[in-house]
């Protein structure tokens, strides 16, 4: 499944990283603590987490992760859509919380 | 080859230029990928060290046909209890790094499971040099 058939199934905003909207989905990872997903998240991943610095999409480029859900309403910080948009890794938002995103991701996913 | 890297404390917005580069250099070697995931876990969790806990330092890379062997020295604090620091969920990280989803003492246990072989030797009051080398033939 692509990152955009995603956000379309989901309703997400897509706020940066447009260029990776066609990056492929193997998994998913939820997490807010950063070595955490250093250590277990998986390429092709995507990432639920409130964490909105940008760290969080040097984390995302390193481990090639295809997208990154900001939960609750969250935006991301100025410097993670710059690099979101050089890395063309789709940061997308939702008012959901964890739970239900991670819910709805697994029902997809599974 | 040889790549040197100087972090600064405190810059979290470096934390990453380090490891990315190190990926970019594996990937032009040829190298499995699986081995280059192990070893860009261990230079991002130094870089993030470096940047958390010491007053600045400076990363090296030496790269041979073998192995790729990493150097982060630090100016210090020091590390006075290194059995304690490679514990897993303890972190002297501050509140601001915690907040952050850094300090939650995983940082030199991925190091440690990512590396072939790992050594710290650490000064209070002079700093820390933490090496480790990964075999690139898998």
């Amino acid at each position: 499944m692509k990152v955009s058939d995603l956000v379309n199934q989901l309703q997400l905003e897509v706020f940066c990283g447009q260029a990776g909207l066609d990056n492929e989905i193997t998994g998913g990872y939820v997490s807010d603590l950063l070595s955490d997903v250093m250590g277990n998240a998986s390429e092709g991943d995507v990432w639920i987490t409130l964490q909105t610095h940008q760290n969080v999409m040097a984390i995302a480029s390193l481990k090639e992760l295809a997208a990154v859900i900001l939960v609750k309403g969250f935006e991301p910080d100025e410097d993670s859509v710059k690099y979101s948009n050089e890395e063309g890794i789709p940061v997308l938002g939702t008012s959901m919380t964890t739970f239900e995103i991670s819910g709805k991701l697994y029902d997809i996913l599974k | 080859m040889k790549l040197e890297f100087d972090i600064a404390s405190g810059d979290f917005s470096q934390a990453g230029q380090a490891s990315s580069r190190i990926k970019k250099v594996l990937k032009q070697l040829q190298v499995d990928p699986k081995v280059i995931k192990r070893i860009v876990v261990a230079v991002y969790e130094a870089e993030v060290n470096v940047v958390a806990h010491s007053l600045g330092g400076q990363i090296i890379a030496e790269f041979s046909n073998e192995y790729v062997e990493i150097t982060v020295q630090d100016c210090g604090p020091g590390i006075a209890d290194i059995g304690q620091a490679m514990t897993e969920g303890y972190s002297t990280a501050s509140k601001k790094v915690r907040d952050m989803g850094f300090g939650a003492g995983m940082g030199l246990p991925n190091i440690k499971r990512n590396t072939d072989e790992l050594s710290i030797e650490s000064t209070v009051g002079k700093g820390t040099c933490l090496k480790f080398k990964n075999n690139l033939n898998g």
